[in-house]
This record gives structure tokens, C-alpha cells and sequence, in this order.
């Protein structure tokens, strides 16, 4: 069961855009969550699937989930965080403020509001949050760490909040989509097996949704080989450029 | 931010790596292209040759793909150009419109149908997408952004229409859409033996809403220009058998096949290719028979990637146009050329057009039209050149979108409204923003 409404926040990237369709399509009533004004990308949807589309203006990192969750108006069945931020390593390395902005994004905003969405969503029948974590969290890598690290702490925060409501009927989703081909990724030589497209890791969701898995990886082959490079001894690892 | 990266057009020839910005809304495009020297839009990559590729600027556009306003009572759709002519069919089938004019493949987007004033299978009666469009909002590059229509900016209009995306960015168009009553299409084929008879039935199906010929291209002798033609309506509620009229308008989805390797090029044999045109020649099973949408409008579609059929080194479409006059003693030339060289395409296309447009670079012209595809090797690049030579000879010309190699002068030859395209170019000061791999190598 796919419980309506769907709220999406990070609705302007090329997941967030994907899953909204999927969703509408589905006939789920949908709002869009995105810092700005996306009033457009709502009208657009409500047009191309005659679903009820909404959007609001959000930012996960102002520390007001519980005001925005309030100014709602209706407790949302399911919500998906799809906000995040790539950033680059190097001058996350070298800036504590960028840094700073890639810890925010990935996890101190992503999980207070998923916090306080559970708060209110525990009662909702079907009720399913869903976080779009990252391979990249498996296992630090130089070239990712701290972008990866932030994803590490989201994807135990996801782990943590599921084992917490397991008796309460919210259910609680942990998702890893390997590449995507992104804005994120534009540009970037990326392997086509291991690249999925955003409208495959839309379907994905929606599928495991219904099935009430707890941690996906949109493209299965993506498991192998984070179980391997989890399972390399870490003297070797440090060693390795990956 | 922009990023580089290795494009193509659908021939998957030429090649060039070009720095590709994608802006996500109309502010965020203007805002990008005030600073950028020269710049070219590029749809969905779908124009076979250079045409969408600007080795300093490419413009991809398929992020500004929102719908606007939909009028229901009208038809009449506001979209951003970007939005892909596949997400209208999706969206807009089921409620009983279908695009006006539409190409061989729904992958492209609004803005491309535009900036090549697209033809399709009802070009003889209902001419080209342009001739459906409203107005549209044409982005300068220099802080300027024009409404443009047939009373607005006139000249801007009919120099966009078909302009190759030389005259500015299009961000947001305006166009009816064309009610249908089902998702299916009554369909006649009818095999005729030989050019003469192809023409001689074309001119008698002018009431058809849509024709079109598949064409034997390796056929020769007294052979020569046997075909399928296919003719086509809009079915009504009343054509269909009591299954279908259950959902009028659903499609029903298959999923598409693809191609998952580049062909090797034996593959393309002759032998192969005149087995594969005697072999489709057979299958079109004359009569009528009611239809889907999907498979009777875009038939590649539903294979996808099938550009990769003519191996790594990428393939060359050929379309021209030869004015009704000359279009018996050219075709006949053109086709005799083709076989003779003995490479010919899969699958060739005859359609006969109805009088050209009001863009000043559009292609269209009262005649037949020819369209086929070769491998990118030197034995075919300098068959199209005899190709060109007998198109200039009939007083026909070449199709911008589907080319990769014509020369400026067999080029110019075609379009006599060529130096008026230049000049309002110029006086607009477009001529040196707005150019593509196509215009440097045709010094447009």
C-alpha cells in the first residue's frame, strides 16, 4: 500500500522528480518540498497525470521541522528524503564551512526531519518513511569521505528509527542507489552496468514500498560489490585508490 | 555548472566533446547565456548529423520540460521546450489529443520539432508542426527575450521555424493539439509493383489523413521503387470491435526491445540488406486492419537504441525533397544511384508533401520526399555526394536535421530564402551567439 499523501523533499533533483511522477502516476496525492519555489514543477505534474499536486517551500537544514511539519496542514503517509548535497571532497577537506554544509545536508537535516515527521506519522495506517542513503556510506574512501560519512551516519539513523518503530506500523526504508545519472553525477564516467536512471530508481522504491523491504539497492549487483569492499581487510584498504 | 562530455546526434556521426550546460528553469538558462560567446540548444540529441552540437556551448534543454496550461475545451497546450513529444503522447492520449504533426520517433522534444519544423505522415494535408504553432518565447542571449508568432516578430518567427536553433533559444511554446476519439488508427497498406505506380497512388490518396511508403531500396529493373504504401485515419469510436471500445484510449504498453551491441559490420552486408528489404516488402500484408498508435506513428521506437544497427563508426541519413515536377525523373535517378552502388538502408521512405512553409529554412516543399540511412563509410559519403548532385540537378533539396556532410554549395542551392535568413541573423546580432558544428561547416 502506497499511503497518501506523498511527501518528497528534495523535489527539484532528478530522484525527487522521478519518484513524484511515479508517485502521481500511482494516483498518490503528492507534495513537492523544495528550498525556492517549485510551484511550476507542481503545476506541470497536476497537468501530465491529473493527480492533486501540491509544493512548498523547504530547507532541510534550518533546524524547523517541527514548524514546517505543523504548517502542513495534514500528516503526509509517506515522506521520502531525497535532499542532499555531493559536494567536492577536496574542498571539503580543505573548508570547514563547505564541510560543514555537506554534514548538514546528508544527515543533521535529512534526520531531524525524518524525526519529526515520525513523530507524527507513527498512528498513520501504511505510514512509510523513506531515506535515499548511498553506497558511499558502506565504507569511507578518500576520494568520498566525507559526503560518505555523513551518508553512514543517515543510513544507521534509518537503521536505528526502523528497529524503534518496528512495533508501531511505521515503516521505515533505507535506500542506496549507486550511480544515477544525475545532475549529481553530470559529466562524471560512470560504468553503465553499475549507472541506473532516475525513473529505474523511482520504480525500485515504489515497488519495495509496497513490499515493505528495509534496505534496497536500486541495482541488486550494487550489494556484491559493497560486500566485497566491505569485507577487504582495512591494512589492504588504506592502500587502495578506490 | 557545465560539464564536458562526448555528443553525437542520432547517427552517432561525428563525434566532438563539447561543454554541455543543463539549466533547470528558464531564469537559470537566461542567466547562463548572457555571459557565453556562442551557444546551441540541443533537445534530445535526436537530429541524425551536427546540428544540436556547439563544441564551447551545448544547451541541454530536456530539464525545461514543464507543461504550463492545458485547455481542454481547445486543445491548446503552453509548454516549456524541452518537454519530450513521448511525455505528451503519455499524458494527453489517454484524454483523447494526439500532437498535430508528428516525426518517425516521439523522442524529441518541442523546442527540436521547432528548430527543424518537423513533417510527418499528414504533411500533404496538414502541413508542418509549425503551421500548429501559436507563438513561442525566443530567448536572444543578450538579456532580450521575444514573443514570437505569425503577427509578433514575424520575421524572427518564420526564421526560427525550421532555423536550426540559429536564431535563439525557444523556452516556452504554444500549440494545438489535435482531438482524437481513440488510440487507434484504420490503416490500409497496399503493395504497388514499381515507382510509377508508388507516385500514381500517392496522387490519388490526397484524402488520407496520413501516407506514407516504405520503398525497396535495393529492388532494381523493372523493380524499381516497389513499395508498401500505407495509408491511415484516426479511428473513430465506431471502427472499433467491442474489446477495444471497452478503453478507446488506452495504449496498450509492450516493452520496448533494444539493441545491446554495436552491430558488427558484416551485418550489413548487401546480402543481408537486400534479404532485409525483400523480407519486409513480403510481411506488409496488403489490406486494412486496425492499429495501435504507437506501432503505425513511431515503429523504431520500439526498439531501442536501434541507431547501434549501423555499427560503431555511426550511419548517415539521407533525406531530400524534389519539387512535384521533377520528382518521377529524380526519384527514379536517385533510386537507380542507390542500388546501384548497392547500399542501400533497411528501411527507406517515399511521402509525397504538400506545399512547403513559411520558415525560411524550412524543408518542406511541394514534391517527394526520399529518406535513408547508410553507414559512415567512405564508399557512402561519396555516394551522398552523387546523391546531392541529383537532388541540385531537380531542383530539390537536403534536410538540415538529417544531415552530417552536405557542402555549403549544394546547401545553399536548395534554399533560396538563405540570404534573408543571414541577413535578419545579423540584424538581430544572432549570427555569431547562436551556431552549431552544422552552421560553421555550412556557413550559415
Amino acid at each position: 500500500m502506497l499511503a497518501s499523501p506523498v511527501l518528497i523533499l528534495g523535489a527539484r533533483s532528478d530522484i525527487g522528480r522521478a519518484l513524484a511522477k511515479a508517485y502521481a502516476a500511482k494516483g498518490c496525492e503528492v507534495i513537492l518540498a523544495a528550498r525556492g519555489d517549485i510551484s511550476a514543477d507542481a503545476t506541470d505534474l497536476a497537468l501530465r497525470t491529473e493527480a492533486k499536486v501540491r509544493s512548498v517551500s523547504v530547507d532541510i537544514t534550518d533546524g524547523a521541522a517541527d514548524a514546517f511539519f505543523d504548517s502542513l496542514g495534514v500528516v503526509p503517509g509517506t515522506v521520502v528524503m531525497v535532499a542532499g548535497l555531493l559536494g567536492d571532497q577536496a574542498e571539503s577537506a580543505a573548508n570547514d564551512e563547505t564541510a560543514a554544509r555537506v554534514m548538514d545536508s546528508n544527515y543533521n537535516g535529512p534526520a531531524r526531519y525524518l524525526l519529526a515527521a515520525a513523530r507524527r506519522m507513527a498512528n498513520v495506517p501504511d505510514a512509510c518513511i523513506i531515506g535515499i542513503s548511498s553506497v558511499a556510506g558502506d565504507r569511507g574512501r578518500a576520494s568520498n569521505f566525507i559526503y560518505g560519512s555523513a551518508k553512514a551516519g543517515f543510513t544507521a539513523f534509518l537503521s536505528g528509527l526502523r528497529n524503534a518503530h518496528a512495533k508501531t506500523g511505521l515503516h521505515v526504508m533505507t535506500v542506496k542507489p549507486g550511480f544515477v545519472r544525475t545532475q549529481m553525477t553530470a559529466g562524471m564516467k560512470l560504468s553503465p552496468v553499475m549507472t541506473a536512471e532516475p525513473e529505474q530508481v523511482a520504480d525500485a522504491i515504489i515497488k519495495a514500498q509496497d513490499k515493505k523491504s528495509d534496505v534496497i539497492y536500486t541495482l541488486g549487483r550494487w550489494r556484491l560489490v559493497m560486500t566485497i569492499i566491505r569485507a577487504i581487510p582495512e591494512p589492504i584498504f588504506k592502500k587502495l585508490s578506490l | 555548472m557545465p560539464y564536458r562530455a562526448p555528443l553525437a546526434g542520432w547517427g552517432r556521426y561525428p563525434v566532438r566533446e563539447c561543454t554541455v550546460w543543463q539549466p533547470i528553469t528558464t531564469q537559470a538558462l537566461h542567466e547562463t547565456l548572457m555571459p557565453l560567446p556562442s551557444v546551441i540548444a540541443r533537445g534530445n540529441g535526436r537530429s541524425y548529423g551536427d546540428a544540436s552540437m556547439n563544441v564551447d556551448a551545448t544547451i541541454d534543454m530536456r530539464r525545461l520540460d514543464r507543461l504550463i496550461t492545458f485547455d481542454e475545451a481547445t486543445g491548446v497546450l503552453v509548454c516549456e521546450a524541452g518537454v519530450l513529444l513521448s511525455d505528451l503522447v503519455a499524458s494527453l492520449v489517454p484524454r483523447g489529443w494526439f500532437p498535430p504533426v508528428t516525426p518517425g520517433t516521439r523522442m524529441v522534444t518541442i523546442g527540436g520539432m521547432i528548430a527543424s519544423d518537423v513533417h510527418g505522415k499528414n504533411h500533404h494535408a496538414a502541413g508542418s508542426f509549425c503551421d500548429h504553432v501559436d507563438w513561442f518565447d525566443l530567448d536572444l542571449g543578450d538579456g532580450r527575450v521575444m514573443r514570437c508568432s505569425p503577427s509578433e516578430n514575424a520575421d524572427l518567427f518564420a526564421a526560427t521555424c525550421g532555423g536550426m536553433g540559429l536564431t535563439g533559444i525557444i523556452v516556452r511554446v504554444s500549440f494545438r493539439m489535435l482531438k482524437i476519439e481513440t488510440a487507434f488508427v484504420r490503416q490500409r497498406t497496399i503493395r504497388v509493383p514499381d515507382l510509377d505506380e508508388a507516385l500514381a497512388l500517392f496522387e490519388q490518396s490526397h484524402g488520407s489523413t496520413y501516407s506514407v511508403a516504405w520503398i525497396d531500396c535495393m529492388a532494381t529493373g523493372k523493380s524499381l521503387g516497389r513499395s508498401a504504401i500505407l495509408l491511415g485515419e484516426h479511428a473513430k469510436l465506431t471502427d472499433l470491435d467491442p474489446a477495444r471500445l471497452a478503453a478507446p484510449l488506452v495504449r496498450r504498453s509492450r516493452k520496448p526491445k533494444t539493441i545491446p551491441i554495436d552491430f558488427p559490420n558484416f551485418a550489413l552486408s548487401g546480402f543481408n540488406v537486400r534479404m532485409f528489404n525483400h523480407l519486409y516488402y513480403a510481411m506488409q500484408r496488403p489490406g486494412d486492419a486496425v492499429v495501435d498508435v504507437d506501432p503505425y506513428f513511431y515503429p523504431l521506437d520500439a526498439i531501442f537504441e536501434w541507431n547501434r544497427i549501423y555499427g560503431r563508426q555511426g550511419f548517415l541519413q539521407y533525406q531530400s525533397v524534389l519539387p512535384l515536377a521533377e520528382s518521377a525523373k529524380g526519384m527514379r535517378r536517385l533510386l537507380e544511384a542507390i542500388s546501384a552502388a548497392g547500399a542501400g538502408s533497411f528501411l527507406a521512405v517515399l511521402k509525397r508533401m504538400g506545399p512547403g512553409s513559411f520558415g525560411m529554412l524550412s524543408f518542406p516543399m511541394e514534391g517527394y520526399t526520399l529518406a535513408l540511412d547508410f553507414p559512415a563509410t567512405s564508399d557512402n559519403f561519396a555516394l551522398l555526394e552523387r546523391l546531392d548532385a541529383i537532388t541540385a540537378d531537380h531542383g530539390g533539396r537536403v534536410y538540415l536535421t538529417k544531415d552530417a556532410r552536405v557542402s555549403p554549395e549544394r546547401f545553399a542551392a536548395g534554399y533560396p530564402r538563405l540570404d534573408e535568413f543571414r541577413n535578419l541573423r545579423a540584424q538581430y546580432g544572432l549570427d555569431r551567439r547562436f551556431s552549431s558544428l552544422l552552421s560553421q561547416r555550412l556557413g550559415l
